[in-house]
């Protein structure tokens, strides 16, 4: 087990190369990258910087969309999603920081599809931890990180982007 | 009247989240604050193709409306239903409480239906507050108007308006003008105001329609337009209810509206990007000139596109708050 605060710049650049990939094997046109607050917004923003891509970054929240609602109450500090184009019939590549249970993706679909239908849609993560609750997968990963039962990770940013792992309390 | 305790010692949690939404009195700023962002994330959310979030999913919400209003239980009903709620429409003064049941014995019968929130309007004051002290521990009530009292969400569908046109709260100054005596839009807006911290909160009235010490509020009181308009940057009409005409505190709708009614020449005293507001439903030529009210400067539709999601943010906040209160929400989460 690990824990300590990383870099994760070695990890973010392997994961544009990867992204590079899926964009030629895909045959990806055009694709709107949007980051689900806040981590993946974070690591959005530099992937979308590394890939030079044309479509301004879009950001999702999905405060109003968690299927936890009745466990952990709501976000106070709810933030607007913000997208900046239609997302109709569109190539998608979503990005968060950490896919564990598969929930957060699963409420970010269910987010994504109240704004229309997209043409496809590829997952980035940094991490993926594992544990998965949901038949979802990512299509690219930064790396895989298997944590113990009262280890929490947690990405530091926006610059710079540093992953910390610690004991929960 | 009902007997009052402290509104936040009840309508907030141990931990000062919402639970009920009974006043705008005494809530601190933060938490105003927190509902207007919330409330601008679901204007947004309005304007997707699908403007439904399952937040409340599972849930039930009562609409139990002891007074008639057509705007406040449609916006509401709309709100509930974007969040996913089941909604229930009861106009008692068209029911039971004809036929002698007490307040208390229809508040048991609806808990038995296992409703998690009621929205409630009544003509007394501290209804609300009356049911938010009787109902089961989890229940949210939100007051949509009670008596003279209080119309919380009102004023901050209100104050949303204001802060989306105008950004900041500090250098306003905000005129509200009609008959202040009855209204329980004024009251809420004027402690919604202060919390938020506008430079200058006025009230224009006739004597007659002036509460006494209304002063004590901290707000300026005039009882001429020309003063009271002079260089506000937010106007903020109230509704005349025609009732008041034949108690005598006015002398006509004619006069009234010579004096107190918002035309273009009186517009003129305010600022030249003054907007103007008013809660509904306008009765054009006593409170306000049709050209006014359907004019670039007017801002009563989008109070009412406002009003829907300001009460989803109080909505989902109360609930989120009930949660919380009763242990049913956990500590930590990994993504």
């Amino acid at each position: 087990m690990v824990s300590g605060t990383l870099s994760i710049d070695a990890l973010l650049d392997k994961m544009a190369d990867e992204t590079r990939a899926l964009i030629t094997r895909r045959n990806l046109k055009d694709p709107l990258m949007i980051g689900i607050r806040t981590g993946g917004v974070w690591l959005a923003e530099r992937l979308h910087q590394q890939l030079e891509l044309t479509s301004p970054l879009g950001i999702l929240d999905i405060s109003f969309y968690r299927d936890d609602f009745t466990q952990v109450g709501m976000n106070p500090k709810v933030q607007p999603t913000q997208l900046p184009c239609a997302t109709e019939g569109r190539d998608i590549l979503l990005v968060d920081d950490v896919i564990m249970s598969g929930r957060t993706i699963r409420a970010a679909l269910n987010e994504l599809f109240d704004y229309g239908r997209p043409a496809s849609v590829s997952l980035i993560t940094l991490l993926d931890l594992q544990r998965r609750e949901l038949p979802i997968q990512a299509d690219v990963i930064g790396g895989t990180l298997a944590l113990g039962p009262d280890q929490l990770v947690k990405l530091n940013g926006p610059d710079p982007l540093t992953l910390t792992i610690r004991q929960r309390d | 009247m009902f007997e009052a305790t402290d509104p936040n010692a009840l309508q907030l949690t141990s931990d000062g989240q919402l639970r009920h939404f009974l006043t705008t009195e005494g809530l601190p700023r933060d938490l105003l604050t927190e509902i207007l962002d919330t409330a601008d994330s679901f204007v947004d959310m309005s304007q997707q193709q699908v403007k439904k979030v399952p937040l409340l999913r599972g849930k039930t919400v009562v609409n139990l409306f002891f007074e008639n209003s057509t705007r406040t239980l449609s916006t509401f009903e709309l709100a509930a239903k974007r969040l996913s709620a089941d909604v229930l429409n009861l106009n008692i003064n068209t029911s039971s409480t004809k036929k002698g049941e007490t307040l208390k014995d229809t508040l048991m019968t609806l808990e038995a239906m296992h409703s998690d929130m009621f929205v409630v309007r009544h003509a007394d004051s501290g209804a609300a507050h009356f049911i938010a002290q009787h109902v089961t521990p989890n229940v949210a009530v939100i007051n949509a108007g009670d008596g003279r009292h209080a119309h919380p969400t009102q004023a901050m569908l209100d104050m949303l308006t204001i802060r989306r046109h105008k950004g900041d709260f500090a250098p306003l100054k905000v005129a509200i003008v009609g008959d202040i005596l009855h209204s329980r839009v004024a009251r809420s807006q004027i402690h919604a105001l202060r919390t938020l911290g506008v430079d200058e909160i006025r009230v224009i009235a006739p004597k007659t329609l002036l509460p006494r010490h209304i002063e004590a509020l901290g707000v300026k009181v005039y009882t001429e337009m020309a003063p009271g308009l002079r260089d506000v940057d937010v106007i903020m009409m109230l509704r005349l209810q025609k009732e008041r005409m034949q108690s005598a505190l006015l002398p006509s709708e004619a006069e009234f509206y010579k004096l107190y009614g918002l035309n273009r020449d009186k517009l003129a005293y305010a600022k030249p990007d003054a907007v103007v507001m008013h809660p509904g439903p306008i009765n054009r030529g006593v409170e306000i000139e049709s050209e006014v009210a359907d004019g670039p400067r007017s801002l009563i539709l989008d109070q009412v596109t406002n009003g829907i999601a300001v009460r989803m943010a109080v909505m989902s906040k109360a609930m989120s708050g009930q949660l919380s209160q009763h242990g049913e929400i956990s500590e930590e989460e990994q993504a």
